[in-house]
């Protein structure tokens, strides 16, 4: 049988050493921290971690409706294609920070990039 | 086939669902999303039993160490009584004010008696309850080993319980006190490491505990404690404090004054000299507490600098509008 994306980049353990990377760069860009002004650290860091499983391939039970519902706050308040390039690229950087083979950031990228219709809410 | 119980009634768990499984089954509705253990949604904590280790993953320790889990991830075979996060009641604990004291101008140290076995980390915080209802949280500033708990008030502007503290209550009296509640205290797990604490006003009653804390544990690690405050009459524990400097060699203390006369102090916001002068915090646990507004964004700075997200414990003050 063989392994899937999440196992290959080393599932679980993988998302934990991403997470707090990711969520760094993106609370440090100013083209889209605007986005991230809650005070509920805690919240927005489960969410990171949330959306990095759910990029990584690993099991979740997001649906296309729930990420449109999600974000449809921030779509009202300019929420755009630049922004969710920016997180891509953040997505792509933690990533090759931590090693992951270019083939399976890749992988990682295509999942990602297919919520981004439901994320700007088209 | 396990029994949780929640919100008072009993559900059965079988061995192949999840405790989330079983309540929705049964027609309760916590609050859930990713449903795989990520989003920390549906997070409960036992407040009876001991949920397994594996549905605790991803949590900070300290909220590990106080049985909370995510229901989602939960497979259990032992009973449990669970609540959600932040709803879980705890018992009112009748305490006997054995003694009053103040520590600046603005503030009181109180020293209570619990009248029965009262369980608390330092740098956790309690419920006051007055007599008539009014409920104000306040930090624990005392080590479980003194057997006592100490809360440090600060009167505030038409605070109605500093006030009623400050003016009206004395040695010998008596109130209910709940908790302990909050997630900033010290395990111990890693005396190695590092630690920053940050606080202003009375929000140093909480980090003067886990500091505390972590020496009589013996702490290896640097321990630097910044307190801040507007000017001079506003510190205390001063002396107490650079007491503490001489006794443990790696302990520091830093009194930050952010007003216009620093008095010799050092000047600045406590937060931001600490942070200047500790501008990478890789590896460092980070304690916070006092003003709402500097404990989010130094929360957010230290994040930023380095420090793990799940090694900075914080527990802003709520002050009440009335």
């Amino acid at each position: 049988m063989t392994q899937s994306l999440y196992e290959k980049i080393g599932g679980e353990a993988a998302v934990d050493a991403a997470v707090d990377l990711f969520y760094r760069k993106v609370l440090a860009d100013t083209r889209i921290n605007q986005f991230f002004t809650s005070t509920d650290m805690v919240r927005q860091h489960a969410k990171q971690k949330a959306f990095l499983t759910m990029a990584l391939g690993g099991p979740h039970s997001y649906t296309g409706k729930d990420m449109r519902a999600a974000h449809a706050h921030l779509v009202v308040n300019g929420l755009n294609d630049s922004h969710f390039d920016a997180v891509m690229e953040h997505l792509g950087a933690t990533l090759t920070e931590l090693g992951v083979p270019a083939e399976l950031i890749g992988q990682a990228a295509a999942i990602a990039e297919s919520t981004r219709k439901d994320v700007l809410g088209r | 086939m396990a029994t949780i119980t929640f919100s008072g009634t009993a559900y059965s768990c079988h061995a192949d669902e999840t405790v989330l499984e079983a309540l929705i089954r049964q027609g309760a509705e916590p609050p859930s999303s990713c449903r795989s253990g990520s989003c920390q949604t549906c997070m409960m904590r036992a407040v009876e039993g001991t949920p397994p280790p594996d549905s605790q993953k991803g949590l900070k320790p300290t909220l590990q160490h106080r049985g909370f889990f995510l229901a989602c991830i939960c497979r259990t075979t032992t009973d449990m009584q669970v609540a959600l996060a932040g709803n879980e009641a705890l018992p009112k604990v009748l305490v006997t004010v054995i003694s009053k004291t103040q520590l600046n101008p603005q503030t009181l140290r109180l020293r209570l008696q619990p009248a029965s076995p009262f369980e608390f980390q330092a740098g956790q915080f309690i419920n006051l309850h007055r007599p008539d209802g009014l409920i104000r949280s306040y930090s624990i500033a005392s080590l479980p080993s003194e057997g006592v708990v100490e809360l440090h008030v600060e009167l505030l502007p038409n605070g109605q319980m500093s006030q009623w503290l400050h003016d009206q209550i004395n040695p010998g009296d008596q109130f209910n006190i709940d908790g302990a509640h909050g997630d900033c205290f010290y395990l111990g797990e890693k005396p190695q490491q590092n630690m920053l604490l940050i606080g202003t006003g009375s929000g140093l009653a909480p980090l003067w505990g886990i500091a505390r804390a972590a020496l009589e544990q013996g702490h290896q690690g640097e321990i630097h404690l910044f307190h801040g405050s507007r000017s001079a009459e506003r510190l205390y524990l001063v002396d107490e404090l650079n007491a503490l400097t001489r006794q443990h060699s790696n302990f520091h203390y830093t009194p930050c004054l952010s007003g216009n006369d620093s008095q010799g102090f050092t000047a600045g916001r406590a937060n931001e000299v600490a942070l200047k002068q500790f501008p990478k915090l890789n590896g460092w646990s980070v304690y916070l507490c006092g003003h709402p507004e500097m404990v989010n964004n130094t929360k957010r700075d230290c994040f930023l600098a380095g420090a793990g997200f799940q090694e900075i414990y914080a527990d802003p003050f709520t002050i009440s509008g009335q």
